[in-house]
Formats: structure tokens, C-alpha cells, sequence
């Protein structure tokens, strides 16, 4: 299994995810409605003779450069890169996930290049629509096209991420479109709309204060404008950020504290609340002085303006990514990458018999401590370091006192239940000897700073009891006895 | 342990492939073939762009061929990306464990794949935009292109290297990260085939993207004509075709042979012979006189895209070859997994817990040891461990058996500086529970 333990392997879909939406939210589908609407005004507040006013539609022409920059560049690949890390990180999860939604992935797909398509012609072909009053209005036409792309290609996406928080009822009858009309979609796509409007029209402010003068007609227009599509927007965003709230399943909703900041403290779950209305707020005042003040509007607060709607997305999909806990599939696939179905099984055989990859499958006194490390590996490390960012010994230290050296009968009472008042904690998934050598390991682990690393630079070892060998064996042994018994039938 | 036997049978996703294996297979290879088209476009548009600028520093005009090429490149960049999301899906979808047991085992450098395409792509437009402001500083700007090509050309063997070792899982058990998979044979070779690829296609390329009526080439251009830029463009595929020739016929010979057979070697033979016939057009186009150049230009394009389909398909015929088998005891291994597991569900094991009964403690022997085993871990008698001290607790209950009872099958929060208790509601049974709240009362 790949492993990342320092960073965290959590983390680095995290950061790709949440850099992602920044973008896409911000650049894509809040801001190409913007810009089509700037380049609009344009043509319309001209002067009888001009196709457009030059010197707003080379204002608009820049704002949209810095968004086409950006999201054929960073944007596109931080999306590549949310599956290439959750095929590292998470490969059962989104592998099944891939199955399940092929069609719709592949329709996105279709939507995605006719996206790119449409940026493609967009932007490319602004300069020469200028020539004609024709072109400018078709051109503002493919604008729309693009804008309505962006969004649908979005609206796809919220379906997949919505099943994955709730299935509905896609856990008894597996098809898709039980997956698309999951009870959390709806509301979600409706919050996100008007967000990515907000955040988008945010940016556009920034960047009206990066391409324009200083008091000049043309930015006082341009802010103005800006702050108008923000207020506009604003409302919604908050009616449907309440609404939202209130559909998620209410075991969930009891997560919430925990997802924030991963403690179960009250606290954080009023720093989200802050962060979100103090955003909010400062997005409307910085919106409300550019429309009735336009002139007092200075860059700092633009920023702060910018910035405040940053980390209220950032937190927004902390917490939408969290609340699904202990589940990544919700009621199917815990956060270890094991099925709930498949729990049994486990608790029965143990979870390193039927691991592909095991050093360890007879655990003994002697090999204790390495077979800990599988089970590790198995059951916690998608979560948890050796040593790094939400480490093992950091989260046992804190129960029992950092410094303290652990105890190990301690750690093996405490870990069958700690799913009961842990609720965000996948039951752990192994047999009695696999947590007598996990706590083994983590004990270890607490004694020696040891680290653990990933198959990308350790390599695998086979579990000899999956081999192809050990494999072959089993189907000749079927074989058999099917055959016997068809002979004493 | 010598003889250890180390290829690994991993169980499936037990889910159901979304339709029939061979329409997936069809959708990888044409979407595959697709987004190729475009990375070869993008890769040999960059290393055109390179060659000609570093020429144009002596003759303007391969200034103003380079800069003409450069355009193309960020777009051609961006098809190359959305047009790769399908094939990725697929692959995805039909070799599941195959690819992410290849992507795990080169983890880094799989993942350096997002940041540094991100990095050459910003390149590009970097260079692309500093076409005029750089004019005096020329070295720098061919230093920009320079290092984006340096990159891009050392993606495909990512690339490469997993799809490759997808299809040895023999071999995973040998494997200790990239570079110990990179030098698993026929990387190399398919690496260089790949490269003529990106030449003879974007050379093909530039002599459409040339003949465009409405391409206003009089205009760019100073002294070059229509027929000097085409035989450019001709002559770099020339270059292509023939490293593809020689470097399939290396990758021919070097195949392991797990997956080759006659279908296989017949498919690629016959791939081969068509690329002969384009390279032959394609010198008969630069030896012709000047008006007969583009006399072969439709048929050039029309093998070479049969070529690209005749080519994919005989990789997945091998990939094919090579896999089937051990795919057989994956499926054999994964419905075994299925069967126990729902055996398992079916007849629960109760895992009866032995009790460490201490004698010394009479009838409150049985709650001792479940305190020790289900609290302990948590509480001590009179100190803070991570929840409160029993000795706090037995002056809180005194008297109030069922109250205790009930918080311990579902505790409430009643201490901010304390975390949550876990309910253990399904772990002990009434009888288990009387026990064991008469030994916590009985704690002095």
C-alpha cells in the first residue's frame, strides 16, 4: 500500500481536492458568467460608433486571461491529480466508486471536453471577434455556452461526492441513477451554485483592482458592477447553506464537531460557524462599500475579501469530507478501505490471512511486532502516521498522557470500542491476536520513533497464503470436490 | 526461502464491470488513441519549437516557424489532458487492481506527474506570452521552452513504467520504487518508439496546419514558402517514422514472452509494413517536384491512423495475452473471498472472552474482571487515567444501580475537559452488567 508518513495520506488528497475547488468554484463556473456578463456590459454601454468600449473589453480580455491561465494549468491537473492521489491513497474506494458511476464519469467526460472546447474558442477567439458587431455578440454567445458547460460539468460532479456522503438506496439495488438522486444532492448542488457565483465574482474584484487604475472611471464602473453580482448572489448562498444543513442525515450532523479540527471539542464546531458567518460578512461588507462606495474600496480589503472566501471553501469541504466518517462509502466501505460486509469475515480469520500483501500470516511472540506493522498498515494508515500528522502515538499519548510511556493492555481494551465514542472511527477490523500485535507495534512505534514506509519505496512482500501458488491449489481443491460431488449425486 | 513464490493474486472490487468487457476494451483503445494524438502533438510541437528557435538564432525565418508551432502547443496541451480522462477511466474500470498495484509500487513518482505537468504546462504560456518581451534576451526564452521539453519528456516514461509493470505482477514483489521499475525491460524501447511517434505525427502536422487555405502563411512568413515550411514538415516525419520503424522492431524483439503469439506478432508485423509505405510516400513527397508534395498527403494520414489502431490493438491483444491467466485467479480468489466472507455473515462466530477470574475477590470475582477488561483501559480507582476516577464514580451512583447501568449502555457528556465514553450497550449482556455495577459499587 502506497504510504505517505510524515505528511499523511489524507492530506494529500486534501490539498490537491481543496486547491482544486478554489479554482474551479472560483475561475470556472462563479467567474465565466461574470466575465461574459462584463464583456456584455461592454458592448452595451458603448458608444453608437464602437462595436465595444476598448478599453473595458481589454479589462474584461485580461480578467479572462488570468482565468484561462490558471484553470488550463493548475486547475485541470489538480483535478487529474484528485484521481491519481485517491488511486495512491484510496484505490478501493475510488475504484469502486468508478464502477458504480462509469456513465456518469463518462458523461462528464463528454461534458469536460466540450468545456475545454468552448474555453478553447472563448478565449482564443476574442481578439478577432472584435472586428465585427456579429462575432462580439457570438462570441459573448459561446461565453453563455461555456458558462452553462462549466456548471452542468460541476453539477455532475456534486452527484458523485453526494453519494458518496449518502447512498440512498444505492446499497440495495447498486444502480446509478438511485446514486445520482441521492437525497443529498439536490441541496448541495443548490449551495454550491450560488457559492461559486460569490466566490467568482470575489475574484473578479481582485482582479479589477490588479488590471485597473487607481481612481479611474473605468474601475469605479468595473467595482461597482462587481459588488452588484456579489450582492446579488450572496443571499442565496447563505438560504442555501442553511437548507443544506439542515437535509444532512443527522448522524452526520452529530459528526459535525468532530470534523472539524478531528477533536471532539465544542469549540471547533464554533469556529466553523464563525468562519462561515464571519466570512460571509466580510464578503457582503467588502460587496456593499463597492457598490454604494466604490471609491473607499481599497486593495487590502479586497483581499481580506478574497482570502475569507478561500478558507470558508477550504473549511466547507474539510467538513463535507469528514462528516462522512467512518464511512468513505457511506454504509459500505469504511475509511480503512474495508467493506462493513466483509467485517465478519475478519473479525473471524483475521484481517492478515486474506491480505495480499502480509510478511506475517502465523502471528507469534517473535513476529509479533512485524505483523503489528502489517495490521497497521491494513486497518489504521490510511488515517494515521507512525510519527507524522495525526500519529498513532500522538492520538494515544493524548488519552494517556503525553510522555508517559503507553500500555499495551491499555490500548487493547480501549481499541474494540473505540468506535462507540469515537463515532467518526471505523470499528477496528482484525482478530484478537492481530491486536495484541498491533498495540504490539504501536508501543514500538512509541519506543523507537520508528517509521513506516509505503510500498513506493519499500516495495511488497507476498502473502504466501495469496499467492498464485497457494491461489491455483484452491481452484484445483474446488475443482474436486465439485466433482465428488457429482459422482455421489 | 529462495524458491519463494511471489506473484501476487489480489482480490477484485467485487463489484460488476458497468458493461461488457469488450465495448471497455473498444472505448480504451479509441479514446486511447485520441489522447495520444494530442500528447504527440503537444511533446513533438514542443521539441520542434526548441529545435527551431535554437535555428532561428541564426536564420530568422525558423524564428518565426517556431514561434507559428508554439501556438499550437498549449492548445494541443489542453485536448491532450481532457482527451485522457476517458482512457484513464477506462483503465481504471477494466484493470482495476492491475494499475493502482503499478501506481502504489512507483507512488512518488506517479504522483510528481500532477506538479510537474503543472510546471511545463505554465511554462509554455510563459513562453508563449514573453515571445516579444524576450526578444533581447533570446537565450533565457529558449531556456523556458528548454526545461518545459525536459519535462515532458520524462512524463511518458511515468507513464510508461505503469502501464508496463501493470502487466507483470510477477514482478511487484521485486519491485522498490520507480527506478527499479523503469528498468524493467521493453520500457526503454517503447520509450524511443514513442518519441518517432511524436515527430512523424506532428510532422504530418505542420504540413496540414500549413496548407490551410485561410492560414495567412504570406503574411508570417518572410522568405519561406508554403513548400519550404511542408518539406520541413515532411522531413521531421521522415526523421519519425524512421525511429518508430527501427525502435518497433527493437520493441518486437525485446517483448517478454508472457504475452506474445502469433496474433500478436502478425497484428504488429502488418502495423509495421504500414509505417514502410508512409515513410516511402513521405520521401517521394520531398524528392517530387515542388507542386507533387502534397500528391500522397490524404493516404499519409489515413495509414498512419490505421497504423495507431492496428498498433493499440495488438498492445491490448498482448496486455491481453499476458494477463488472462492470472486474471482467472484473481476471479477464482476473489469469489472464494466472497463466499467466506458471506459464510462468515451468515453464521457469526460469538467470540467468547475468558475472564480472568480472581479468586480472592469472592462473588465479585465475575465484575472484576470485566472492569479490567472493558474499563480499565480507561479508568483507575482514585486517579484521572482518561476518563474519571471510580472512587468519584461509586460516590456519584451510590444507591443508583439502574442509573449507572443506563449511563454505561449510553453514556451522555457531562465533562467538557473530558472526551465522550463509548456505549457499551452491545457488549455486555444484563447479567454481564449487574456483575459488573456491583463490583464498581463496591469499590472503596
Amino acid at each position: 500500500m502506497f504510504h505517505l508518513d510524515w505528511l499523511n495520506d489524507r492530506f494529500l488528497i486534501a490539498m490537491i481536492a481543496i486547491l482544486h475547488v478554489i479554482i474551479n468554484h472560483g475561475l470556472a463556473v462563479g467567474f465565466i458568467p461574470f466575465v461574459t456578463w462584463l464583456e456584455q456590459k461592454g458592448v452595451r454601454n458603448s458608444s453608437p460608433n464602437e462595436i465595444t468600449n476598448p478599453e473595458w473589453d481589454k479589462m474584461a480580455y485580461k480578467l479572462m486571461w488570468t482565468a484561462f491561465i490558471i484553470t488550463t494549468t493548475i486547475g485541470a491537473m489538480t483535478g487529474v491529480g484528485i484521481w491519481f492521489s485517491a488511486s495512491l491513497v484510496s484505490p478501493a474506494s475510488i475504484g469502486s466508486l468508478i464502477r458504480v458511476f462509469y456513465w456518469a464519469w463518462f458523461t462528464e467526460w463528454i461534458v469536460f471536453v466540450t468545456e475545454v472546447v468552448l474555453i478553447l474558442i472563448y478565449f482564443l477567439t476574442w481578439k478577432n471577434s472584435n472586428k465585427s458587431l456579429d462575432a462580439k455578440l457570438r462570441h459573448i454567445k459561446f461565453g453563455w455556452f461555456l458558462a452553462i458547460f462549466s456548471w452542468i460539468t460541476m453539477a455532475l460532479i456534486v452527484a458523485i461526492l453526494g453519494f458518496m456522503m449518502d447512498p440512498g438506496n444505492w446499497k440495495t439495488d447498486h444502480s446509478l441513477l438511485t446514486g445520482v438522486f441521492n437525497p443529498i444532492y439536490l441541496p448541495q448542488l443548490l449551495f454550491r451554485t450560488p457559492t461559486a457565483m460569490v466566490v467568482g465574482g470575489t475574484y473578479g474584484l481582485l482582479m479589477i483592482f490588479l488590471f485597473t487604475k487607481k481612481d479611474t472611471e473605468i474601475r469605479t464602473k468595473a467595482v461597482k458592477l462587481a459588488g452588484k453580482w456579489i450582492l446579488a448572489w450572496t443571499p442565496l448562498a447563505l438560504i442555501a447553506a442553511i437548507i443544506y444543513y439542515n437535509v444532512m442525515p443527522n448522524a452526520m450532523k452529530a459528526n459535525l464537531s468532530t470534523a472539524v479540527g478531528t477533536m471532539d471539542f465544542a469549540q471547533y464546531y464554533d469556529l466553523l460557524k464563525y468562519i462561515i458567518i464571519g466570512a460571509i460578512s466580510i464578503v457582503f461588507i467588502v460587496a456593499s462599500i463597492a457598490v454604494f462606495k466604490p471609491k473607499l474600496l481599497k486593495t487590502y480589503m479586497v483581499i481580506t475579501s478574497v482570502v475569507a472566501i478561500m478558507s470558508f471553501l477550504a473549511i466547507f469541504e474539510r467538513v463535507r469530507e469528514f462528516i462522512r466518517k467512518p464511512y468513505v462509502i457511506g454504509n459500505y466501505m469504511y475509511s480503512n478501505l474495508l467493506r462493513e460486509e466483509d467485517y465478519p469475515l475478519y473479525k473471524k480469520d483475521g484481517i492478515l490471512k486474506h491480505a495480499t500483501y502480509a510478511s506475517v500470516t502465523e502471528i507469534t511472540n517473535e513476529n509479533k511486532i512485524q505483523a503489528g506493522k502489517d495490521v497497521f498498515m491494513y486497518t489504521c494508515s490510511r488515517c494515521h502516521t507512525t510519527n507524522g500528522v495525526n500519529a498513532i502515538t500522538y492520538v494515544f499519548e493524548r488519552m494517556y498522557g503525553f510522555g508517559k510511556p503507553l500500555n499495551e493492555d491499555d490500548m487493547a481494551s480501549y481499541i474494540p470500542n473505540m468506535h462507540e465514542g469515537r463515532t467518526y472511527m471505523p470499528p477496528f477490523a482484525g482478530n484478537k491476536k492481530e491486536l495484541k500485535a498491533l498495540v504490539a507495534y504501536i508501543k514500538h512505534l512509541q519506543q523507537t520513533g520508528e517509521t513506516l514506509e509505503g510500498a513506493q519505496t519499500e516495495g511488497i512482500v507476498v502473502n504466501q497464503k495469496n499467492n498464485s501458488d497457494a491461489v491455483s491449489k484452491m481452484v484445483e481443491r474446488l475443482k474436486e470436490e465439485q466433482n465428488k460431488k457429482l459422482v455421489t449425486k | 526461502m529462495l524458491l519463494q513464490i511471489n506473484t501476487p493474486i489480489p482480490k477484485d472490487i467485487p463489484l460488476e464491470l458497468p458493461l461488457p468487457e469488450w465495448l471497455l476494451v473498444t472505448l480504451l483503445v479509441v479514446s486511447f488513441l485520441l489522447h495520444i494524438i494530442f500528447i504527440n502533438l503537444m511533446l513533438g510541437g514542443s521539441i520542434i519549437t526548441l529545435w527551431a528557435q535554437i535555428k532561428g538564432l541564426k536564420n530568422k525565418e525558423y524564428d518565426i516557424f517556431a514561434h507559428e508551432i508554439s501556438k499550437t502547443i498549449t492548445v494541443n496541451k489542453s485536448m491532450a489532458v481532457v482527451l485522457g480522462v476517458a482512457p484513464l477511466l477506462s483503465i481504471n474500470t477494466l484493470y482495476t487492481i492491475y494499475f493502482y498495484s503499478a501506481n502504489a509500487l512507483t507512488g512518488f513518482a506517479w504522483i510528481m506527474i500532477i506538479p510537474l505537468v503543472t510546471i511545463a504546462f505554465l511554462l509554455t504560456y510563459l513562453h508563449k506570452y514573453t515571445w516579444e518581451k524576450l526578444e533581447q534576451s533570446k537565450k533565457v526564452h529558449i531556456a523556458i521552452m528548454g526545461l518545459a521539453v525536459v519535462i515532458f519528456l520524462f512524463i511518458p516514461l511515468i507513464f510508461l513504467t505503469n502501464v508496463n509493470l501493470m502487466m507483470f505482477p510477477e514482478k511487484w514483489g521485486t519491485i522498490k520504487g520507480f527506478m527499479s521499475a523503469l528498468v524493467l525491460p521493453n520500457v526503454f524501447p517503447r520509450y524511443f518508439e514513442f518519441l518517432g511517434a511524436c515527430l512523424a505525427v506532428t510532422g504530418i502536422f505542420i504540413v496540414w496546419y500549413n496548407n490551410r487555405k485561410n492560414y495567412p502563411f504570406e503574411e508570417t512568413y518572410k522568405t519561406f514558402t508554403r513548400y519550404d515550411v511542408k518539406k520541413i514538415g515532411y522531413s521531421i516525419a521522415i526523421i519519425g517514422l524512421g525511429l518508430q520503424i527501427l525502435f518497433g522492431i527493437i520493441v518486437l524483439f525485446t517483448l517478454p514472452a508472457k504475452g506474445i503469439g502469433y496474433d500478436v506478432i502478425a497484428v504488429m508485423t502488418a502495423a509495421g509494413s504500414l509505417l514502410v509505405i508512409v515513410l516511402w510516400w513521405a520521401y517521394k513527397a520531398i524528392t517530387n517536384e515542388q507542386q507533387h508534395i502534397d500528391q500522397h498527403f490524404k493516404k499519409i494520414v489515413f495509414t498512419m491512423l490505421a497504423f495507431m489502431v492496428l498498433y493499440g490493438g495488438s498492445r491490448q491483444m498482448y496486455r491481453h495475452n499476458a494477463l488472462h491467466k492470472h486474471q482467472d485467479l484473481v476471479a477464482a480468489n476473489t469469489a472464494e473471498f466472497q463466499r467466506l466472507s458471506k459464510e462468515a455473515r451468515e453464521n457469526p462466530v460469538e467470540v467468547k472472552e475468558e475472564l480472568e477470574l480472581d479468586a480472592s475477590l469472592g462473588e465479585l470475582a465475575t465484575g472484576g474482571a470485566i472492569f479490567k477488561q472493558k474499563c480499565g483501559a480507561c479508568h483507575k480507582k482514585d486517579e484521572k487515567l482518561v476518563g474519571p476516577p471510580m472512587l468519584e464514580m461509586v460516590s456519584i451512583y451510590k444507591g443508583k444501580v439502574d442509573d449507572l447501568k443506563n449511563w454505561i449502555k449510553a453514556p451522555g457528556k457531562k465533562r467538557p475537559d473530558f472526551p465522550q465514553m463509548p456505549g457499551f450497550k452491545d457488549q455486555l449482556s444484563d447479567e454481564e452488567l449487574s456483575e459488573l455495577t456491583k463490583y464498581i459499587l463496591s469499590i472503596k
